[in-house]
């Protein structure tokens, strides 16, 4: 595949991923902060909020496993999920994690178990999506470097 | 609650408490007074009963003896029964009577007398072998009749041989005693030997065969003789009572009362004594019809009142006295409880309010923004016209929604009296400044002239609440620009005592009520010396009290004024335009919520009425007043008063250091030359040269301008400064910058200038930079503010050259954190690194921290920091918390450095440590600002950053850094 066609896969996806409402403006703002200086910005960032997603998806899940839950554990997780995904620009992540807080204050169990889901569904569906737009990333670096020599 | 209902219920209360205790007293005393008449009652029916029974005593036992001596009388008449003189003697009688004595206890003893008549008394005298004696114990003189004793008792024997007729009361007695055939009282007398009291009692004795219904000369016929007995009423009555119970109380006495007018006493002491109220008098019968007894009953001492009279009222009233407390103290406990309740429905319902409509509408606000995110990307993306226009409407409508949530929220607060009046130190003119500036592209667009004036005796910072200000200042200036078409918004602040209000008052209140003919008499009038020429309602504004007041401050020196400074500085700001203004019938209701001039209003120019109710709550929070002058289509005129205190001089050179982003003081001692033929506008363009520290002279035209430069020609020659023309666009014309031009450079070959003068235009609309010429150095668009005529000078005058448009925000962003090294603290590494790479982007050098204590270490002092940025929700230690220690840190070292201790960089030129510090926060509602401020942060940014409020917050703190490394 050409350089070219790399990139424009990227934009399409990059783009589709904005009209489905699962990036909002911040991650536009990210992209901005890319350029030469710091090109694996965008990459590093990435790895970064899916590292620590999935360690709070973790504890979330094993918090929620106990007979007793201690809601003020869970919501200092999700508030730092929420604070990752709105800084990222994963919108929808962000907004599963406001309607769990909703719960969490609640003390709704079920409620809290639900949202986990969704927030879970939500961040494996924006992980698929990070993930093709990382290997299409190194590809189109890969093809650079490679022109450069 | 009101004063009044206060008082009442005070009143009310008192009221109650006096009823209460006069009820209380009344009772004891009126319970006091049943006892005491009660008690004198029963004491009043005890006496009845002892007198009564006394005398029934009395009068039995005298019956008793009466009848005993009736009984002799009777014997003695048997012994006359065919017998003259009786068989009986001295001895016999007197054994007899002896021995029946206990039958006449209240009897001395008994005497028989004989019925002896003159002619027998020889025979008599000679049987008896004595004379007749008379009661002196002398022979007695010769008499009708006589009646001599015979037989005596022992006890009584010394009145043998004596007549009893000679006694004058024994004769009366013997005398009536025969007549009647009965038993004959006395009246009292002194009886003899004893000298007591008593009576005698005397029985007459008749010769057997008297019929019972004799006459009285037949009873004196048969009399034989008189039985007579002394009863010694003193002695017997004492030994009668003795034996009877309540002797000692009872006083009594017994008087003969035959003579009703004379009563005669026989028995008690002469003068009634004892307790005189209370008394009961008894009748006796002592079995003699003609005379008549009585007896007198009274109490020795008054009959003492029983305790229980004193007590059981007592009783009663500290009953009554405790159950009206206890109803008292109820009723008040009740009252307390109930305002208590009251007070705090109030506060649930105020607090409820505030809460929801907080709660309400951040929740509005939030789902609100990302409408108005996708609307933004929706324009970004390719659209037709009809769509943009849609969207933009919508994005539109929806920022009008979100600013009316705010203002609901503010004026929410501001009910719940949640909003609280800062007191922080701040320069207004810099605050008028940025408010104009806000307005500047609209004011343009409009092409209306926007003007701000601040009066020399405003004092350059004052503390009070800056936000406010600019608030109430943003409301009026936002009005006047949504009304205003044409003409001119000019923005005033004067010190409240140059300005007499009183006197116009008359004038401009008449022009309110102006009618249209009248009005449209005045617009024929051309011009007026207002800022842009046309009428001004409020006929205060124009150029002739403008003057005055301008005046006003050129003869007062500033030291005369500088010295009694009072601590407060009431200022008068006023607002005016000309626009619409405000119909008549809607002037009174301005003020109220949600209240436009008409319907019509939203419609053309839309808002939603409140902000104006809004600003009259925080003039009114702020201590002033605010009114205004309205004419329609003549404008309107807003003014209000504000009440902010004096800064001490050291704080004014703090805040100058902190708060205003300091003018640059490059031009001082320059000269200027405004060609202006509007008094009112020149003013203010001196105004903000002024503040730059330039000398200003005024013309009204370009000639008059270059006349007086040819005069004063001598005075600029020696000075090396530049000179600078600033000119008003409608004192400008086509082909004026050539013929301008020419003009100077023959000024400079006359030598009269050193240097050619920068011309400057001054101009209020966009379109007015085509028609300037190429010769003019630069145009600045009004309105005009000190800082950007400080850039227009720079740039002209080759000062900053490399200095950008200040309107240019990112530049702007990177000029300020270019090269500063700033913290960023954040537990959450995402957005940590998002941070940081955003600070870095704008030429920031930037180090982390991942926590609170991470960040105190970093901050040891020395430290190289020129600002932090702190993220607020952190475990362990949160953002206020680590503040609070940075703080703590920094007042510490201040101290030492201000006693002469440690010292520090060399390089470094501030004086104390302070290292701004700005909070980080997703939820950026006034609860979470008011805690930054609280815990000493400098300000807030919301996360992810947003340019122009990173900018903003950025700012205040930071200066300008003109240091090689940024420029680009």
């Amino acid at each position: 595949m050409s350089l070219m066609a790399l990139r424009e896969q990227l934009n399409g996806l990059v783009n589709s991923m904005f009209l489905e409402g699962l990036l909002d403006d911040q991650f536009e703002q990210l992209q901005m902060l890319q350029d030469e200086s710091s090109p694996g910005f965008i990459a590093e960032l990435i790895t970064l909020f899916c590292g620590d997603s999935e360690r709070i998806l973790a504890e979330l899940t094993k918090l929620l496993d106990q007979a007793v839950v201690d809601y003020q554990k869970v919501d200092a997780f999700v508030h730092q999920l929420k604070g990752s995904s709105s800084s990222v620009g994963a919108q929808h992540v962000k907004l599963a994690c406001v309607q769990f807080r909703q719960f969490c204050e609640e003390h709704n169990k079920e409620g809290c178990l639900r949202a986990l889901n969704v927030v879970k569904h939500e961040y494996y569906l924006l992980r698929g999506k990070f993930d093709t737009m990382l290997q299409l990333e190194q590809r189109i670096q890969a093809y650079e470097s490679k022109q450069q020599i | 609650m009101a004063v009044g209902g206060k008082r009442r219920w005070w009143w009310k209360r008192r009221a109650a408490v006096v009823a209460g205790v006069t009820i209380a007293v009344s009772v004891w005393v009126g319970s006091h007074c049943y006892f005491r008449r009660e008690n004198m009652a029963k004491a009043e029916e005890a006496l009845v009963s002892m007198c009564e029974e006394r005398a029934r005593m009395i009068q039995d036992q005298f019956a008793v003896s009466v009848n005993h001596v009736h009984a002799l009388a009777i014997l003695i008449s048997t012994f006359y029964y065919q017998k003259q003189p009786p068989a009986l003697d001295q001895e016999t009688f007197a054994y007899y009577t002896a021995k029946t004595a206990f039958e006449r206890p209240l009897l001395n003893g008994v005497a028989y007398a004989e019925r002896i008549i003159h002619s027998q008394r020889e025979i008599f005298e000679t049987r008896q072998g004595w004379t007749i004696m008379t009661m002196k114990r002398e022979p007695s003189p010769m008499q009708d009749e006589y009646a001599p004793v015979i037989y005596s008792q022992e006890t009584v024997s010394y009145i043998e041989a004596i007549d009893m007729m000679s006694g004058e009361e024994d004769r009366e007695n013997i005398l009536r005693a025969r007549a009647t055939g009965k038993a004959v009282l006395t009246k009292p007398f002194r009886l003899l030997e004893s000298n007591h009291l008593g009576v005698v009692l005397t029985f007459p004795v008749y010769r057997s065969g008297l019929p019972e219904d004799a006459t009285v000369v037949q009873r004196v016929e048969a009399t034989a003789g008189y039985l007579g007995g002394a009863f010694d009423v003193e002695s017997l009555v004492e030994n009668l009572l003795r034996q009877l119970a309540g002797n000692q109380d009872i006083t009594i006495n017994v008087y003969d009362i035959t003579n009703a007018s004379e009563p005669l006493i026989m028995y008690g002491p002469q003068i009634p004594e004892g307790y005189m109220p209370l008394s009961h008098v008894s009748m006796l019968d002592f079995g003699d019809p003609f005379r008549t007894h009585q007896m007198h009953c009274r109490y020795r001492e008054k009959p003492p009142l029983p305790l229980s009279a004193i007590t059981t009222p007592f009783g009663i009233f500290v009953i009554i006295m405790l159950g009206g407390y206890i109803v008292f103290a109820a009723k008040n406990h009740y009252d307390n409880v109930k305002e208590d309740c009251r007070k705090m429905e109030e506060l649930k319902v105020q607090a409820e309010a505030a809460d929801f409509l907080a709660t309400v509408s951040h929740e509005i606000r939030t789902p609100m923004n990302g409408v108005l995110g996708m609307l933004d990307m929706l324009l970004d993306t390719d659209l037709n016209l009809t769509q943009k226009d849609y969207a933009q409407t919508a994005q539109v409508c929806g920022k009008a929604l979100i600013s009316l949530i705010n203002e609901v929220l503010d004026r929410a607060k501001i009910e719940a009296g949640k909003l609280e009046i800062e007191a922080v130190p701040f320069d207004l003119r810099s605050i008028l400044d940025d408010v104009i500036s806000l307005f500047s592209s609209k004011s343009r667009e409009k092409g209306i002239e926007l003007a701000v004036f601040v009066s020399d005796k405003v004092p350059e910072v004052v503390t009070g609440d800056p936000g406010r200000f600019r608030q109430i200042i943003t409301n009026l200036v936002g009005n006047s620009v949504k009304f205003t078409e044409r003409g001119h918004i000019f923005v005033q602040v004067h010190l409240a005592d140059n300005l007499d209000l009183g006197a116009d008052e008359k004038v401009y209140s008449g022009l309110n009520g102006l009618s249209q003919s009248e009005k449209v008499q005045i617009m024929s009038d051309c011009t007026f010396d207002t800022l842009s020429g046309f009428e001004a309602a409020d006929t205060r504004n124009n150029w002739e009290n403008f003057k005055l007041l301008l005046s006003d401050e050129m003869f007062l020196p500033e030291a005369s004024t500088s010295d009694k400074e009072p601590d407060i500085v009431t200022l008068i700001v006023s607002v005016e335009d000309t626009g619409i203004g405000i119909p008549l019938r809607a002037q009174d209701r301005v003020f109220t919520p949600f209240m436009q001039a008409d319907s019509s209003t939203s419609r053309n120019y839309g808002g939603t009425g409140i902000g104006l109710s809004i600003t009259k709550c925080l003039v009114e929070l702020m201590g002033g007043q605010i009114d205004f002058v309205s004419r329609p289509n003549v404008g309107s005129t807003f003014t209000f008063t504000a009440v902010f205190k004096r800064c001490n001089k050291d704080a004014i050179a703090d805040t100058k250091r902190t708060l205003s982003e300091a003018l640059p003081t490059g031009f001082r001692g320059m000269k200027a030359f405004i060609v202006d033929g509007k008094p009112v506008r020149n003013a203010v363009t001196r105004y903000h040269l002024k503040r730059l520290g330039m000398a200003v002279e005024v013309a009204n035209t370009v000639k008059m301008m270059l006349n007086s430069l040819t005069r004063q020609n001598s005075n600029f020659r020696t000075g090396r400064q530049p000179y600078i023309i600033l000119i008003e666009m409608d004192s400008w014309y086509t082909g004026m910058d050539v013929y301008l031009h020419n003009q100077l450079l023959l000024l400079k070959q006359n030598d009269c200038v050193l240097e050619l003068p920068k011309i400057i235009l001054l101009v209020t609309c966009e379109y007015d930079k085509m028609s300037t010429g190429s010769l003019v150095d630069t145009v600045i668009n009004k309105p005009l503010r000190a800082s950007t005529v400080a850039a227009c000078l720079q740039q002209v005058l080759g000062m900053e050259k490399q200095k950008k448009e200040l309107s240019n925000g990112p530049t702007n962003l990177r000029n300020l954190l270019a090269g500063k090294n700033i913290l960023v603290i954040d537990d959450n590494k995402v957005n940590l690194r998002v941070a940081a790479s955003a600070l870095k982007k704008y030429g920031a050098r930037v180090e982390c921290a991942e926590s609170g204590k991470d960040a105190l270490s970093l901050l040891q002092l020395p430290h190289k920091f020129d600002a932090c940025f702190m993220d607020v929700q952190m475990p362990e230690m949160d953002g206020f918390e680590a503040t609070r220690q940075i703080r703590l840190m920094e007042s510490k070292a201040n101290e030492q450095i201000s006693n002469g201790g440690a010292s520090r960089g060399e390089d470094s030129m501030i004086v104390e440590w302070h290292l701004p510090i700005l909070a980080m926060t997703a939820d950026v509602i006034q609860a979470t600002y008011e805690e930054c401020l609280k815990c000493g942060m400098d300000g807030y940014v919301s996360k992810p950053f947003e340019e122009q409020q990173l900018f903003q917050a950025v700012a205040k703190f930071l200066v300008f850094s003109y240091s090689s490394d940024q420029l680009d």
